[in-house]
């Protein structure tokens, strides 16, 4: 099976379904002639020309609003932020236009189209470029949210997000862009709304997705050369949610610790541990945890940030915690 | 009945002086009584439509933000006749004279400001967010301002589509500080899309007049960094406006190129319905009301169609009659399901929210 990055597994997605359907297109900052801010849509240019790859002045708001627009007449628009942080200033188009369209409009028109781009804490970009945006995303009924942590994923979820009839927040990672791993050749889906068991476990479930997947497996890792055996989920999915994952593995370790980027007040954490606590309260044994930033800006200085960032040590006494082990 | 056989005595009870009568006269050569008279009609069906509106909001059958149009109907009336079929009109929360121009049915117009099923959008949007894509009415925006990319977005669609379709997007003089417009007019402009962007500038940003709103006074001046072509003018008459319209509508389909068009109008009611409208002076109103082209029509029809007041009086009749029944239907109408909340939320179908520990009571 072909070994790719999850940079090249997004550029297959997108080339794939470009090709399939002449009504996808990609727009935003540097997609074209630049080939991508992270070389996601390398060569996609030379391929489908610019009436399909379209760069764009820097006008998030300008270009969120016509993917918009464009989606209400019936294409299939793929916008690139260049990180989910500059979606701030498309925040209004995604959670006015994007995410109501369908309700305000009664059903006349709908937004099927893929917001996509790298998202959360990368290395030392500072405060305003270091933040993870699902935690407003899930917030809104109308959008589905997914976050990606394999390449194998990465292409079947994108597929499944341009061939959506909804507005799909498609999350990324800057400092996951080269992780490697197998993508089939033949063509493949992945539904939504179905968690990845990443590391099977009885003692203690993890559940985290995105950027936080690696921090989890790597403490899942430490945890197994103490003997505690964790069972790591990816949701993949935030909303719609697997919930059922979540509690079906709840039920067999009564324990659970929430892994993820993002700061610790509102947000999916929270959320998840309300369901938690709800739909599986009899069965657990312990608190549930959440391992995630901070309740902090995120600061340039490197030692200042490795101390807000959820970390695999931190995870590890997470869960050793919920195992009362010390 | 001819213009030989209307009544003598129709001019002889107004008051307007000669400069009026002779801007009037002009004005209004070339065109047919038929087509004057159909003018009238069509802005009196918008005007009673809305005057109901502020009746059944006062007696409290209608909540919620109302923006009349009353002041500025020669525009949409204007834009009906400029406009092809399929092109799209996107608007603002203040669009009821759009879905009455567009021909969208009073009833459900109506409906739709009481919350009621039967409403153009199910009764879900309310005043704020009339949307009737088979006539042309593409919204219905009320944040200031985030339609201005969206209609970019139709125009880019028939761009890429080849589609032949003309986008039309309004916006009041209050939005054109706010950063969508520009982020959306720079994007009209470096991709050269179908779009013409209209400026009903009606004086007031709420209740802040344009000397507090407006760096520059004349927001056209704006154009020239779009790469749009623009025109400015009053609006005393339908036919003066759609002709203009019409002109940056060919600009767009023939040519590809945006118009940036600012139209000077007044609204004569407050920005809403809770707004008094202190802000202004009687006098000012009523200055604006000689140049109201509604009251402008009715003084041709009657100074040089010499359309006899009974005629006029039963156009009026008729039109009230219209618009009581739709407001009666209105009245009347069930209100939304309770099940019509799952509704158009996720285009799968009816959705009840993601976790189970939410849902509602009963649903799976």
């Amino acid at each position: 099976m072909p070994i790719l990055q999850i940079r090249q597994a997004i550029r297959d997605a997108m080339k794939e379904e470009m090709e399939r359907d002449e009504r996808v297109f990609l727009m935003g900052e540097e997609v074209g002639y630049y080939n991508g801010a992270y070389k996601c849509s390398e060569g996609l240019l030379d391929h489908f020309g610019p009436k399909r790859v379209i760069d764009t002045p820097i006008t998030e708001t300008g270009f969120a609003g016509i993917g918009i627009g464009a989606a209400m007449c019936g294409l299939r628009p793929i916008v690139e932020f260049m990180t989910f942080n500059f979606s701030a200033v498309a925040f209004d188009q995604i959670l006015n236009n994007a995410a109501k369209l369908r309700h305000m409009t009664h059903g006349q028109f709908g937004v099927p189209m893929v917001f996509r781009g790298p998202n959360a804490a990368a290395h030392m970009l500072g405060s305003t470029h270091s933040q993870a945006f699902e935690h407003f995303y899930a917030h809104i009924p109308g959008l589905k949210v997914i976050a990606i942590a394999t390449p194998y994923d990465a292409k079947g979820l994108l597929k499944t997000a341009i061939r959506d009839e909804n507005p799909v927040l498609f999350l990324e990672s800057e400092l996951m862009y080269s992780v490697k791993g197998e993508v089939p050749e033949e063509e493949y889906l992945i539904p939504f709304g179905q968690a990845d068991i990443k590391r099977p476990g009885d003692a203690v479930t993890v559940i985290t997705w995105g950027q936080g997947v690696p921090v989890a497996l790597k403490a899942a890792e430490l945890a197994a050369a103490e003997d505690l055996s964790c069972e790591v989920i990816d949701l993949r999915s935030i909303r719609p949610m697997d919930e059922a994952a979540i509690i079906a593995s709840v039920k067999k370790t009564n324990r659970a610790v929430v892994v993820y980027h993002g700061w610790p007040q509102g947000g999916v954490g929270c959320d998840i541990v309300a369901r938690i606590q709800e739909l599986a309260f009899d069965d657990l044994d312990a608190p549930v945890l959440r391992v995630c930033y901070e309740d902090l800006p995120m600061p340039y200085a490197e030692n200042l940030e490795n101390l807000i960032l959820p970390s695999p040590e931190r995870a590890l006494a997470a869960i050793r915690r919920v195992a009362y082990k010390r | 009945m001819t213009q030989s056989e209307a009544a003598p005595d129709a001019a002889s009870d107004s008051t307007v002086d000669a400069a009026y009568e002779a801007k009037l006269r002009a004005d209004y050569d070339g065109q047919s009584r038929e087509d004057v008279l159909r003018d009238y009609r069509e802005m009196l069906r918008i005007r009673r439509f809305e005057e109901a509106a502020a009746r059944a909001y006062t007696r409290g059958k209608i909540s919620g933000f109302l923006h009349l149009y009353i002041g500025q109907e020669a525009i949409a009336i204007a834009t009906q006749q400029a406009m092809e079929p399929g092109d799209r009109v996107v608007s603002t929360y203040r669009t009821h004279g759009f879905a009455i121009a567009l021909g969208s049915d009073p009833k459900a117009c109506a409906a739709e400001l009481f919350g009621k099923a039967a409403g153009l959008v199910g009764g879900v949007g309310g005043s704020m967010h009339f949307f009737d894509k088979e006539r042309g009415l593409w919204g219905g925006y009320a944040i200031v301002g985030n339609h201005i990319p969206v209609a970019a977005g139709h125009a880019f669609a028939s761009q890429y589509t080849g589609d032949g379709r003309v986008t039309l997007c309004f916006m009041g003089d209050g939005a054109v500080g706010i950063g969508p417009v520009h982020e959306g007019m720079t994007m009209a402009g470096i991709m050269k899309l179908p779009i013409v962007f209209v400026v009903e500038n009606n004086q007031y940003s709420m209740g802040t007049p344009l000397k507090r709103t407006l760096p520059v006074e004349d927001i056209t001046a704006r154009a020239a960094g779009y790469g749009f072509a623009s025109d400015r003018f009053h609006v005393t008459s339908v036919q003066e406006t759609r002709r203009r319209l019409g002109e940056a509508v060919e600009r767009a389909r023939k040519e590809g190129r945006p118009t940036l068009l600012e139209l000077i109008t007044y609204r004569f009611r407050g920005h809403s319905m809770s707004d008094p409208a202190k802000y202004r002076q009687k006098e000012e109103v009523e200055r604006w009301r000689l140049n109201d082209p509604l009251e402008r029509t009715l003084m041709a029809l009657k100074t040089i169609y010499q359309v006899p007041e009974q005629e006029l009086d039963a156009i009026d009749e008729t039109i009230v009659a219209e618009m009581d029944a739709a407001y009666d239907f209105a009245d009347k109408a069930p209100a939304p399901a309770p099940e019509a909340r799952f509704e158009n939320v996720m285009a799968e179908g009816p959705y009840y929210g993601d976790s189970a520990t939410t849902r509602p009571a009963g649903v799976e």
